[in-house]
């Protein structure tokens, strides 16, 4: 659903202007959620101004660990991305599909609702990469979801092209990131040197260039450009995370693999992985009644494929032991998305690697595989 | 196909239980009424039927393509939701989406023989291909309908069953797991009715609905004899929740039961049958 926008020369923001943009973002009727320090973590929320993002923090990630720690630098977007991710907001984790009363007339139901219209702050580029997978799931298909696609049209995107990559980080090796491609309003590279801390500001759509107005701004100069583009060469080159490129084939070609139950010893299906994926969308609905029993609401919430009830049929789950529901989750991901969506289900962004409870490391299972291990 | 919801595809139409007929100790029909604007489906299709507070299920529809006036649903009371329609009477309203789904090769049968091979319940979704193949006899070869199920007591459309038998242009045989001594016909597996129904194995389409041991076993003996596995059609049965490709629940390898199935051509998952718990 994303448009291919002419790009005016690119413009430079003061590091100030961000509270301006966020508090014009406000004014203009969005409800702003970007990075915000909470509970020791980068988290996706509300916000009101600049004063609420983590200044000066990044963070170490690796295999089942997250940890902030003070950043040498102070910038606004040194960190990665911690366990949120934006299609909470899009593709929320509870939401009411609609709800319905009997009436002396019988039956009546009531669909309506109330679409929010969001601006996101610092979406990265496997990110909107992930945005993408999932119009593919929830607006290009044969059916579409009016509430995901009334949100999606309306959500103003401030991407961010990373200058700093996460300790899981895999974009370049999916080829999603680090750097922003299409899909967003504005992005935004950090520079913090001696010239100034400052964002080079990119437009990607008529949307966007309009706003713009409503900053600051000043021409970018060469060394701006090549600084920026320098930053975020080095977040690229600092990836040693790989995913096989005929990762596809290597899953289908093992499907009987003795490996699924070497990871299902470790694999403990808490469904971690599944809820901070940016592109898992399974679910699940539940009814509820209130009690004089006559109004029934029907939701959608999330639902993970490394529950038993995810595949129960009359007669027992079809999915019955851990390695068939690690293979499930997996082969979806890396194989059958292709054949269903054509692309790959993974972005790179690594956050099931990091919030893994135990650790269990996407490309190693593939690589493993690969081993006829 | 035509999705019918007027908003979302997730909110149903509200119809009305026009006919409640109890069929088996735990199965029932309900005749559902659409309205002047009829219901039309493909045979094989399904509905997602939604009991009040309770919840949906997908449901095959079991009634006359030929006959949109009045929407058909064979159900067995297994779960929550199934027992809550069973509990449901005339007037009473149901939650409707659908139709959703892929359909048995009807139009592609055309000119060759049809073997129908059902197990137990199995025999609702195929009702509506067996349908159309006696409203359109002429158009088809020899017509062969199995049928097996646990005992005399549980055959499904017995009175219609014993129709079919009648016609002259039907071959129909039917078996059962066990039986007493007052059951006259056959016992065991409904594998065993494949080798005698004289159909031509080269020219035919078989539709196969029934337990998934059942079908596997059924595919076996019919690739014994010559069939091929583009002409064996199989209805597939995974959990769903919304029908239309979004909740992940009905995935069976690269497919969406929900939206690429429930008909399936044999040729389409042979691999994926093959593995245990895909």
């Amino acid at each position: 659903m994303t448009t291919k926008f002419t790009t005016p020369q690119s413009v430079i923001i003061g590091a100030d202007q961000l509270d301006r943009l966020i508090k014009a973002l406000s004014g203009l009727g969005y409800q702003v959620i970007g990075p915000k320090l909470e509970d020791d973590a980068v988290q996706l929320l509300p916000l009101t101004g600049a004063d609420e993002l983590p200044l000066g923090v990044v963070e170490e990630q690796a295999p089942g660990t997250y940890r902030l720690k003070p950043a040498k630098t102070p910038a606004y977007f040194d960190f990665t991305h911690g366990a949120h991710t934006w299609k909470q907001y899009l593709f929320p984790p509870k939401e009411k599909l609609w709800s319905a009363s009997k009436t002396p007339k019988g039956l009546v139901i009531d669909d309506s609702m109330d679409t929010p219209k969001y601006a996101f702050i610092g979406v990265r580029a496997c990110e909107l990469a992930a945005l993408g997978v999932q119009d593919q799931v929830f607006v290009d298909g044969e059916f579409a979801s009016t509430p995901y696609k009334e949100r999606r049209e309306r959500v103003f995107i401030v991407a961010l092209n990373c200058r700093r990559s996460g300790g899981t980080c895999f974009c370049v090796s999916q080829n999603t990131g680090p750097n922003v491609k299409d899909g967003y309003d504005l992005a935004l590279t950090e520079i913090t040197d001696k010239a100034g801390h400052r964002f080079v500001v990119e437009v990607g759509s008529s949307r966007g260039e309009e706003f713009l107005a409503k900053l600051e701004t000043s021409q970018a100069n060469d060394t701006d450009l090549k600084v920026a583009k320098k930053a975020v060469k080095k977040a690229a080159k600092s990836q040693d995370r790989t995913m096989p490129a005929n990762t596809a084939d290597i899953l289908l070609r093992n499907q009987e693999s003795t490996h699924w139950q070497d990871v299902a010893k470790r694999c403990l299906d808490c469904g971690n992985c599944t809820f901070v994926c940016p592109t898992c969308f399974c679910s699940t609905t539940t009814d509820e009644t209130n009690l004089d029993g006559d109004t029934a609401s029907r939701w959608r919430q999330w639902d993970s494929c490394f529950t038993l009830d995810f595949s129960y049929i009359h007669g027992g789950s079809i999915r019955r032991d851990g390695a068939e529901r690690y293979r499930q989750w997996i082969s979806h991901k890396l194989t059958h998305w292709h054949d269903q969506f054509g692309v790959s289900g993974c972005v790179g962004c690594g956050r099931c690697i990091t919030w893994c409870p135990v650790g269990i490391d996407i490309t190693e299972e593939v690589k493993a595989l690969a081993k006829g291990k | 196909m035509s999705a019918k919801a007027k908003t979302d595809p997730m909110v149903p139409e509200l119809m009305s239980i026009s006919v409640r007929r109890k069929e088996l100790a735990d199965t029932f029909t309900i005749e559902l009424d659409p309205g002047k604007a009829g219901f039309e489906f493909l045979p094989g299709q399904f509905n997602m039927l939604y009991a009040f507070g309770v919840g949906e299920v997908p449901i095959s529809i079991s009634g006359d393509p030929a006959e949109p006036e009045s929407l058909v649903h064979t159900i067995r009371d297994v779960g929550a939701v199934t027992n809550a329609l069973s509990k449901m009477k005339k007037g009473d309203q149901v939650g409707v989406r659908g139709p959703f789904g892929s359909c048995w090769p009807v139009g592609e049968a055309e000119g060759s023989d049809v073997v129908i091979v059902a197990g137990g319940i199995g025999l609702a979704p195929l009702r509506p291909a067996i349908d159309h193949i006696l409203t359109n006899r002429s158009k088809y070869g020899r017509f062969v309908i199995l049928y097996g199920a646990r005992s005399p007591e549980d055959i499904l459309y017995m009175n219609q069953l014993q129709k079919w038998r009648g016609r002259l242009d039907t071959y129909v045989d039917v078996t059962v797991d066990h039986a007493g001594r007052d059951w006259a016909g056959n016992v065991g597996v409904v594998t065993r009715l494949i080798g005698r129904a004289n159909f031509d194995p080269r020219h035919t389409k078989v539709m196969i609905c029934g337990p998934e041991i059942m079908m596997r076993f059924t595919i076996k003996e019919l690739n014994q004899i010559g069939v091929s596995k583009e002409d064996i059609y199989v209805s597939m049965e995974r959990n769903m929740k919304c029908a239309i490709g979004h909740c992940g629940h009905c995935q069976f390898g690269g497919h969406f039961v929900c939206k690429d199935g429930p008909v399936f051509s044999y040729a389409r998952i042979e691999s994926l049958l093959q593995v245990r718990g895909l």
